[in-house]
């Protein structure tokens, strides 16, 4: 068996110990267009910031693709595929033939139509490549301004900051994070910021890039008219699925690539997981680009697993999670977060403004969906349980979770016996 | 202390901790169940209330940095020899609340212990010692009616017994666990002690609260029990036994009957005791059916028709002034095991004056029926089984020198599984988890853990026993049973001999 | 492998337990040190004691056949030891990031706040038995392969 993994992300990490768990000997080769081994992509803000260094950026040791034999080739963009014929080709011309393929691209930046945003200057923040060229770029300049409020923009921004340039961040909305997390949660963190020294502009974003006469680079127009003098701008909007050579090859495609409960394509043999796919989301009940790591690595993993045709184990769907702390204010949000009135939901607050904590419960049908913690982020996992395994509630339970008592004695005894007896795995 | 009646404010005990160590984990303020410690959140520190202690030592076993000594109140009263702390405290009490003074466990006021003046016999030259390391050391004992003489026939497998014997219990060790009932002490401590019986090859008694139907299955290591209250008494109960128990009195409250208050009447007491949940279960003094030793008989085989014969009956009387008399009676009666319940026996509830003023030393009781029924030629018709305060394996053995089959065991049984004799087990709050049916507090009995204790005791005791015996030159308890010639007294005057039936030690 | 199972019907909620793992894992090895310097200093147990009515259980990680916390972790702390089955942490490599603590369903991942990085049970490495297990006075956790 010769398994192709196109793409070297956490997807393609869960990939690699989803097959070795069931097939030791098949062959399997890595090609990915990025040079490095796989690294912690969220830690380019860790490195940006100056927390870490390249030494801290691998995933896993050193003699992981030897000890896995693994084929690497790395720095090699996958241009075409044909699921007839079942290989791919490389930008080099080369075509490699397998047996099983999997497409875990993950996602590009996406970048908004706005004049004047060819040229130098533009920058974006996805890659260990990104952030090296920020922290040369931090040297150079003392105004940035981020387009974006989301968790990559803020942590471009914090790490910028770190680095001593005046920061700006843009965003559309009303409040930063407001997506991901919610409006309470935004305003405290940008709070947060602001009082740090970062710059935060909502409910605008900007018309036009400002170039000087040699090309360069010299503030943002917003589209309230405010001119923001800046020498480099970020974009930092999100990402989108990285569709090549999926789109070309033409398999089903809506927002990402399209993948069944046990995240293979619309074409044979070949799968898709990570950023790159659109799968099923268990709070959602629907297919979703989730591009978050965790679903990225156990998507990979599941997929491995289905790939080595020794398992059929169905995925047991994404959860949207995400766990972000700027200056020491930790934050986390899990499941569906800003439900619309039509979804039927009971959504629950509590706000100390005095210890800057927040807490959001979301609940649907006596089920905990999702929830957002700002502060006392301690008992986050006791409130993904009640998520993840959807446990039922009676009312007292609730009451106990809106109190901030999440606890593993209030689990239906049956779940708890099974569930804490690892045993019954 | 403020808005507290006098009698509290002396209090026994001071709770001492030193702040040196202490870390303030509230460890102390989680298993005091009478909340003498407490979280002070004015002084951001663990506190406590010295009125609240009872002694029962729980906080200082468990504080993990050991930093807490629960003391004795060292403030005096004038001395007086009459009026001791003891009475002005019962007096300040009755002041306060008008009614009877209760306590929990045995008798603890200081009055002869026959036990701790009679010495054991041991071999020298002559008739050598046995190290029961080396040789065979019977323990093994049968309780139950044994015949006058027995005939022995010849067959071509050897000889046989012609002779019929009655139902026997058999015991690998001379001792039992005591009746205490389900309700009195929680279903852990039942569990535990059948399991321990049952691995040592001996017997526990359910008491008077009837057998929970988990426990049916120890049948085979269980007396059950029949008192007044006949409370859980039916068909299927009497048979799950090795023997039937009919409780006539209790050392630590002779003449008087049981009450086990509502609250401790959860679901699975009711159950057992076929009580409606949270009503007061209430013995009577008296077996409203027994008026005499007729009446006594006629329940004995009552009781015999009911099981078929097949298990020994036993009566279980107070050791009180004329005991002999009483157990030549029940003997005639047909029981096949009589026991005596001194007044050092334990209780879970008794009003002081009783516990502490009636009844008599079981060593003195003992000896007695002993010779009672030498005497009349019935000895042999019924095994005899001392209960009340027998601490360890010297008292055992010295208990079936002076005539005893075996011995039950229970405040040390409680002691193994860490009871400290605080005596408040009519409160049902034991921080112990033992006299208690409160959810929070029978959790800290561990049927695992307690069983394992139990069979510790009684197995160290036994070794213990094998080893006086092996020194005394016997090689079975059988030799020793009535054998007074092996015990001496010491500080007793010629009175006391003269009925314990020992010689002094200096003859 | 073998894992610490935990006893509800016998815990006491006594949180011997959790002292026994801070001094286990504390510099001083010293309970008293443990809690009134070290755990000032954000020293944590990874052991945590629920209490719900008269019922009480302690738990801590359970070290999952399939770990939500090493699919979590974006540093490549987390990671499942083939050989002996834990979930094994590497402090070195945090970063603090708590997406572990927010992916384990069973609430098993601490903070230490002052070095910001998790706390998460290792099964006593370098023990023979975990301490929490050794000192609990009731046998309500046990340490065995099921
Ligand atoms: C700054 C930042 C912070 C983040 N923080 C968090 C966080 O805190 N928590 C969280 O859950 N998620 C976070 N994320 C998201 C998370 O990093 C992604 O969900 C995850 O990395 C996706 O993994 P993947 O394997 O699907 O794709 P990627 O990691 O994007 O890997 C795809 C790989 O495929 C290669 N590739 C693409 N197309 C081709 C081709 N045609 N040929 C060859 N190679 C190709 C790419 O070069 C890339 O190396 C963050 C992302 C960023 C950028
Ligand atoms: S148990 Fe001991 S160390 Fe803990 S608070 Fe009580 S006295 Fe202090
Ligand atoms: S009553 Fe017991 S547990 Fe409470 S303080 Fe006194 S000795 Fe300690
Ligand atoms: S931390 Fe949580 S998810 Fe990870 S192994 Fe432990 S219990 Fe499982
Ligand atoms: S907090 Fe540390 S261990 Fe947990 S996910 Fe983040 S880096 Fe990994
Ligand atoms: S030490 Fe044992 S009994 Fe005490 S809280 Fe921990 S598990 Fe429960």
């Amino acid at each position: 068996m010769t398994y192709v993994i196109v793409g070297n992300g956490v997807a393609s990490v869960g990939a690699i110990e989803g097959i070795r768990k069931l097939d030791k000997e098949g062959r399997i080769i890595v090609v990915s267009e990025e040079n490095t081994p796989t690294y912690g992509r969220p830690l380019i803000s860790y490195f940006l910031a100056g927390k870490i260094g390249l030494d801290r950026m691998s995933l896993r040791p050193d003699d992981y693709y030897e000890k896995n034999n693994i084929e690497l080739k790395l720095g090699s963009r996958v241009t075409a595929l044909d699921p007839g014929k079942k290989t791919i080709t490389l930008a080099s011309g080369e075509s490699l033939g397998y047996d099983k393929l999997l497409l875990a691209t993950g996602g590009i930046p996406f970048m908004p139509p706005i004049k004047g945003l060819e040229g130098s200057g533009i920058y974006n923040f996805t890659t260990l490549a990104h952030a090296e060229t920020l922290i040369q770029l931090s040297q150079a300049i003392r105004k940035v301004v981020v387009i974006g409020g989301g968790l990559i923009g803020l942590k471009a921004a914090e790490g910028l900051f770190d680095n001593g340039l005046s920061v700006t961040i843009v965003e559309l909305a009303p409040r930063v994070l407001s997506a991901a997390f919610d409006d309470v949660a935004g305003k405290l963190v940008s709070n947060r910021l602001e009082n740090e020294g970062l710059h935060i502009r909502c409910g605008n974003t900007v018309e036009e890039v400002l170039r000087g006469d040699n090309g360069d680079v010299v503030g943002v127009r917003l589209t309230n008219g405010d001119v923001l003098e800046c020498e480099a701008v970020v974009v930092a909007i999100g990402v989108v699925p990285s569709l090549c050579p999926a789109k070309e090859a033409g398999l089903n495609i809506r927002r990402g690539i399209k993948v069944d409960d046990y995240l293979q394509t619309s074409a044979a043999d070949v799968y898709a997981a990570g950023d790159a796919a659109e799968a099923y989301d268990m709070i959602m009940d629907d297919a979703r680009v989730t591009p978050i790591w965790p679903n990225a690595y156990s998507q990979g993993y599941y997929a491995g697993m289905n790939m080595t045709e020794k398992k059929k184990e169905k995925h047991p769907g994404g959860l949207a999670m995400n766990a972000i702390a700027f200056y020491g204010m930790a934050t986390a949000s899990l499941g569906l977060v800003n439900p619309a009135p039509e979804d039927g939901c009971d959504v629950f607050t509590y706000v100390d403004e005095e210890r800057q904590a927040y807490r959001k419960l979301v609940f649907r049908n006596d089920k905990l969906i999702g929830y957002v913690l700002v502060g006392d982020i301690d008992f986050a996992g006791l409130y993904t349980g009640f998520v993840r395994f959807q446990l039922p509630l009676t009312d007292e339970v609730k009451q106990d979770l809106k109190d901030g008592q999440p606890s593993a004695l209030l689990w239906p005894e049956h779940d708890f016996e099974t569930r804490w007896t690892p045993e019954c795995e | 202390m403020l808005f507290k009646p006098i009698s509290q404010n002396f209090n026994d005990f001071v709770i001492d901790r030193d702040k040196e160590r202490c870390i303030n984990c509230e460890v102390c303020v989680r298993q005091c169940s009478y909340e003498a410690h407490f979280w002070d959140d004015a002084r951001q520190c663990v506190m406590h209330d010295n009125t609240k202690c009872v002694g029962c030592h729980r906080c200082e076993a468990l504080c993990p940095t050991g930093c807490l000594t629960i003391k004795k109140n060292p403030a005096d009263f004038r001395d007086n020899a009459l009026w001791t702390p003891t009475y002005m405290k019962h007096i300040y009490k009755q002041g306060d609340t008008g009614g009877i003074l209760l306590s929990g466990m045995g008798s603890p006021s200081a009055k002869p212990i026959y036990w701790d003046n009679l010495q054991l016999d041991a071999s020298q030259v002559t008739n050598p010692s046995i190290d029961p390391l080396r040789e065979p050391m019977e323990l093994r004992t049968y309780l139950g009616s044994k015949p006058d003489k027995v005939e022995v026939e010849e067959t071509p497998e050897g000889p046989r017994l012609k002779t019929k014997i009655g139902p026997q219990i058999k015991l690998e060790y001379p001792m039992m666990f005591s009746a205490m009932s389900f309700g009195s002490i929680n279903f852990n401590l039942h569990k535990a002690m059948a399991m321990a019986a049952t691995e040592l090859g001996i017997v526990y008694n359910t008491g008077e609260g009837g057998l929970h139907p988990t426990l049916y299955k120890y049948g085979a290591n269980t007396i059950v029990q029949v008192a007044s209250g006949r409370f859980g008494v039916h068909k299927d109960y009497l048979n799950a036994g090795a023997a039937i128990e009919i409780k006539v009195g209790q050392g630590a409250k002779p003449g008087i009957g049981g009450h086990l208050p509502g609250e401790k009447i959860d679901e699975e007491v009711s159950k057992t005791r076929m009580v409606p949940v949270g009503s007061d279960a209430i013995s009577p003094a008296p077996h409203h059916d027994i008026y005499s030793i007729e009446d006594l008989l006629q329940l004995i085989y009552a009781l015999k028709e009911a099981t078929e014969y097949r298990v020994p009956v036993s009566v279980k009387i107070a050791a009180v002034h004329n005991a002999p008399a009483i157990a030549s009676g029940i003997v005639r009666a047909g029981a096949d095991i009589v026991v005596l319940d001194g007044f050092r026996g334990g209780t879970g509830a008794a009003p002081t004056m009783i516990r502490d003023n009636v009844g008599i030393p079981v060593e003195l009781a003992l000896a007695q029926v002993d010779n009672r029924l030498r005497d009349e030629g019935i000895r042999n018709w019924a095994s005899l089984v001392v209960a009340g305060g027998t601490r360890c394996s010297a008292d055992v053995i010295k208990a079936i020198a002076l005539g005893a089959d075996a011995v039950y065991i229970a405040t040390s049984a409680l002691v193994a599984v860490g009871c400290t004799l605080c005596g408040r087990c009519y409160t049902g709050k034991c921080p112990w988890g033992i006299a208690t049916n409160e959810a929070r507090l029978k959790k800290r009995q561990n049927p695992e853990i307690a069983a394992k204790r139990l069979t510790n005791l009684v197995k160290a005791w036994g070794h213990e026993i094998q080893e006086m015996l092996g020194g005394m030159g016997l090689n079975s308890i059988e030799s020793l049973r009535g054998n007074r010639d092996k015990l001496r007294g010491i500080g007793l005057n010629e009175v006391e001999l003269d009925i314990l039936g020992v010689k002094h030690a200096g003859r | 492998m073998r894992r610490v199972y935990p006893n509800k019907d016998f815990c006491i909620g006594c949180h011997i337990c959790e002292l026994a793992c801070l001094t286990a894992h504390s510099e001083s090895k010293d309970l008293i040190i443990a809690v009134r310097e070290e755990q000032a200093s954000g020293l944590r147990p990874c052991k945590a004691v629920y209490e719900k009515g008269p019922v009480c259980v302690s738990l801590s990680c359970r070290h999952c056949e399939n770990p939500t916390c090493v699919t979590a972790c974006i540093s490549g702390a987390l990671y499942k030891d083939e050989e002996t089955g834990k979930t094994k942490y590497d402090e070195s490599k945090c970063v603090g990031c708590w997406s572990c603590l927010m992916a384990c369903p069973f609430g098993a991942i601490r903070r230490n706040p002052s070095k910001g990085k998790i706390i998460k049970c290792d099964l006593c490495e370098g023990r023979d038995m975990p301490a929490c297990v050794q000192a609990c006075p009731n046998a309500a956790l046990s340490y065995e392969d099921r």
